[in-house]
């Protein structure tokens, strides 16, 4: 997401840690995560007082209270909802929206969907750890087939989604993954997405070290290859992201898989916000030469 | 007796009723004349039924009425369904080269026109619904220069050919009238006022607009679909964004969250869109965040009978949402009303950030009604509250608490954007500072400090609204107790009790909540005999006013066959319940749709 704030005075990331500190279990890949978001928003100088932070419910969905935005942490799944409602009416600020796989891609998968289609100028970053840890422990819809949960005792049966694939599929703009192991790279990808004017997707792998016990650390670390890494591949080239979105496996990809900046963002798509500025900051009502034409067509 | 006039016009969904209904309308309003509609339709885009009746006279029009005095049939079903409906003096007007009459009863008059010999020239499909249009104006004694006035401005587009031929096809039919059917007993007065003819959904919208809605989003469902519609229509002209969500939930967490950036925000839906939205409302009672939600009733439960009115989600509203939370309930009415009371429900939400629910039904949204022009003032009042929306040179984060304690339970709120007010809203329960006390921290001092502070917006709210009060004699030997939409029928059937020498008085809540249930317990200590008058099965708002204030009412009339009361069921209920033959009536819809 483009920004045009004026630097006033270079604030530092301590100005950034939120009233609360977090409540994570240690060593929870969320930790990187929040890190990397502070530092990239550091390293844009993207006032604090400008970023909305918006989260669901969910363990990563406590992200909010933990930077010194302004911030949301609303209702599980409907972050992304309300984020659009945010965006639309002061489309100044930056809109950042944190969750996780069960709240972004279980029960808030329709407004997944749909604010990528409406190409929603925020960035979204899903901390997908293939479980439900709040609810301590239960198969997610990132969760692998044959994954043991307190829900799946015996195996999970049902296949994941593949959060890559359906993001390209629905027209997502700026399509990436990214590792909290892999703390520049996630950074960057973060800074990518800030100035990307368009929904940007992150999905990021950020494991639970309570609940899930098959995708750890070491098992991430062995597997995730980056596409900045690999001269031939191309992320303006939508048949090459959906391709290398399918790679898993021994190696998993990470990094960019698409961007377009071709098309317009909601906000640069609807007329009424044209001229006037932000329709937050906007006088109320309407102009009487208006009204009087809304009662004549009526007569 | 007021001196009225109503015309029903059925047909097939997709025959072309509601263009004349629209030209009946238009041409009585600028006639100086009330007019109110109401259109008993079913859910089918081509075919079934459709009857619409329009309502016109000097003063204003209540409800539609018991009486039709012209009926227009498009089709042979209409004539087969309603002609039974008819009484002396009323009149058929129709197609008689295709529809033929049924045995009508003595004083109908059957008024046939030779559509295809008056109509040689033409090639519109729906001529016999202009003709028919022509005739009956001309046995209303209207002049034929406003019809043809409307027909220029419909048919301006189409080019001077298409013009000429309707107005010509017209003025044949409205010509063969005057020479064979007599005119009717009364002629249509006319009057100097000038009105405006605009449906409740438009009133809704319109109401919004005027209260500087900025955000408006919904998605499609009957009856509430026409705010979305006239909100897409005028947004670029209101400068208001309007979005098609993809569903409910999706909606009201839309509408919070621009309302929570700084937006006045609605959106509208009817009962199973409300309950998508239930979660949505705590949250915006949690956050406090304001947000209007209008819910338009429709006969449930479950998709119910989409097309159909019923006053049966009070319940829903009353309860929406798990926990205890402040929120104000306002239940327009009339058709005006609509307009009129969306700027005072958003300064009471303003002020005390919270959810507000606009309650009303299929009765008023999709019927339509005249409004004098003044009574759609856009300049109205507004008054947002402690909102504060720049920094006022407090450019360091001074401690602000977006949830401070205060006597009032109101706390200053700051919007994204502002310098030196960051803080994060949290639909868990929170300290004054908004950091959560839900998880490591949970306390049960700070938690009921949180719950005290938010429910005593109760207080404030309740004295800012004005509580109902009885209008006529205090001694009359009924009071009849109404909400929302059956306001109009009951001021009929008071005036056609009175004819009868039976003296009643009315009690309408305008305002769910608050409902002040000492002033009504006042309002109703000397009431003689009190009867509830409500569009459902249980007695919802019966059983809210007695779980409020133990009251319990002599009667009760209710109807729960999808269509709106008529005066004569109020009527008739009323004198069964004065014969003592019992404590319940339900009355039987005749008009068969």
């Amino acid at each position: 997401m483009a920004t045009t704030e004026q630097v006033i005075k270079p604030f530092t990331i301590q100005e950034l840690k939120g009233k609360a500190d977090p409540d994570w279990c240690p060593g929870c890949g969320d930790f990187g995560v929040l890190a990397a978001l502070e530092k990239a928003i550091v390293d844009l100088q993207i006032q604090p007082y400008n970023v909305v932070t918006i989260s669901g419910i969910g363990c990563s969905s406590n992200l909010p209270g933990y930077i010194n935005t302004y911030g949301m942490h609303t209702l599980h799944g409907r972050a992304l909802a309300v984020a659009t409602g945010v965006k639309l009416a002061n489309h100044d600020l930056t809109v950042v929206v944190t969750g996780g796989d069960g709240d972004g891609f279980g029960i808030g998968g329709n407004h997944f969907i749909h604010t990528m289609r409406r190409n929603v100028d925020l960035l979204y970053l899903a901390m997908d750890n293939q479980i439900y840890g709040l609810t301590t422990g239960q198969a997610s819809p990132t969760s692998a087939i044959g994954m043991k949960t307190k829900s799946t005792p015996f195996g999970s049966v049902e296949g994941p989604i593949n959060p890559i694939t359906l993001a390209l599929a629905v027209g997502c703009t700026f399509v990436a993954r990214g590792f909290s192991g892999e703390q520049k790279h996630l950074t960057d990808l973060i800074k990518q997405g800030l100035q990307h004017k368009g929904f940007s997707f992150i999905d990021v792998f950020s494991p639970c070290v309570t609940y899930n016990h098959d995708n750890t650390y070491p098992w991430f670390k062995q597997r995730v290859k980056k596409l900045e890494e690999d001269s031939a591949y191309d992320s303006s080239n939508w048949q090459m992201a959906i391709e290398r979105s399918h790679q898993w496996g021994e190696v998993i990809p990470i990094g960019k898989f698409f961007q377009r900046d071709d098309l317009p963002s909601l906000d640069q798509a609807e007329p009424v916000l044209d001229t006037g500025g932000p329709l937050a900051l906007r006088e109320l009502g309407i102009p009487p030469e208006v009204a009087r034409e809304f009662i004549t067509e009526l007569m | 007796m007021k001196h009225t006039f109503a015309v029903s016009i059925g047909g097939a969904a997709g025959q072309g009723v509601a263009t004349p209904g629209n030209i009946f309308a238009r041409i009585f309003a600028r006639r100086g004349l009330h007019v109110l509609a109401y259109n008993a339709y079913q859910s089918i885009i081509r075919g079934g039924h459709t009857f619409l009746t329009i309502r016109t006279g000097p003063e204003r029009i209540n409800s539609f009425g018991d009486h039709i005095d012209l009926m227009i049939p498009l089709n042979q079903d209409t004539m087969d369904r309603h002609l039974h409906l008819l009484g002396p003096g009323a009149a058929v007007v129709y197609n008689g080269d295709t529809i033929k009459p049924g045995s009508a009863a003595d004083g109908v008059r059957l008024c046939p026109l030779p559509v295809s010999e008056l109509t040689s020239n033409s090639r519109s499909k729906l001529e016999q619904n202009t003709l028919c249009l022509a005739a009956g104006l001309s046995m209303m004694g209207v002049g034929f220069q406003p019809l043809e006035e409307v027909l220029t401005q419909q048919f301006k587009k189409k080019g001077e050919a298409v013009v000429n031929e309707n107005v010509g096809m017209a003025r044949a039919a409205y010509q063969y009238a005057t020479e064979h059917f007599a005119p009717f007993e009364r002629p249509l007065p006319m009057t100097d006022n000038k009105y405006a003819v605009v449906t409740g959904n438009m009133a809704l919208a319109m109401g919004g607009a005027a209260a500087g809605v900025k955000f408006y989003c919904a998605y499609p469902m009957s009856p509430s679909t026409g705010v979305l519609h006239w909100m897409a229509t005028h947004a670029r002209k209101a400068g208001i964004m309007v979005r098609q969500v993809e569903d409910e939930i999706g909606v009201v967490n839309m509408a919070i969250g621009a309302a929570q950036a700084g937006c006045r925000a609605m959106c509208a839906t009817s009962g199973g869109g409300f309950a998508l939205m239930t979660e949505g409302l705590g949250m915006a009672a949690m956050i406090e965040t304001p947000v209007v939600v209008i819910d338009v009733q429709r006969a449930g439960p479950s998709t119910g009978v989409p097309t159909k009115t019923e006053q049966g989600d009070l319940w829903q509203m009353l309860g929406a949402g798990h926990g205890d939370y402040p929120r104000a309930i306002a239940t327009p009415t009339d058709i005006v009303d609509c307009f009129t009371i969306i700027p005072e429900i958003f300064n009471l939400v303003d002020k005390f950030q919270c959810p507000g629910i606009v309650l009303t039904d299929l009765l008023l949204s999709e019927g339509t009604a005249s409004a004098a022009p003044s009574e759609l003032e856009f300049k109205v009042p507004i008054d947002r509250g402690e909102l504060i929306t720049s920094a006022n040179g407090n450019g360091a984060n001074g401690g602000y608490k977006r949830y401070l304690i205060t006597d009032s339970g109101i706390s200053p709120r700051a919007i994204p954007g502002v310098p030196g007010h960051t803080h994060t809203v949290a639909t868990d329960e929170h300290m004054e500072d908004g950091v959560l006390i839900s998880d490591e921290f949970t306390n049960p001092i700070k938690r009921r400090a949180m719950m005290d502070k938010r429910q005593r917006k109760m207080a404030g709210i309740e004295a800012a609204v004005p509580p109902p009060k009885i209008v006529g004699p205090r001694n009359s030997e009924v009071t009849l107790i109404g909400w929302g939409s059956t306001k109009g029928v009951i001021e009929e059937a008071i005036e056609l009790l009175a004819e009868e020498g039976i003296t009643a008085n009315h009690l309408q809540i305008r305002w769910m909540v608050p409902l002040h249930g000492e002033a009504i317990l006042h309002e109703l200590a000397g009431a003689r005999r009190t009867i509830i008058v409500e569009n459902n099965y249980s007695g919802q708002f019966a059983r809210y006013l007695r779980s409020e204030t133990s009251f319990v009412p002599d009667g009760h009339i209710r109807k729960y066959d999808g269509e709106p009361f008529m005066p004569h069921h109020i009527v008739e209920a009323v004198k069964e319940q004065l014969a003592g033959k019992t404590k319940l009536s339900v009355p039987m819809h005749e008009i068969m749709v």
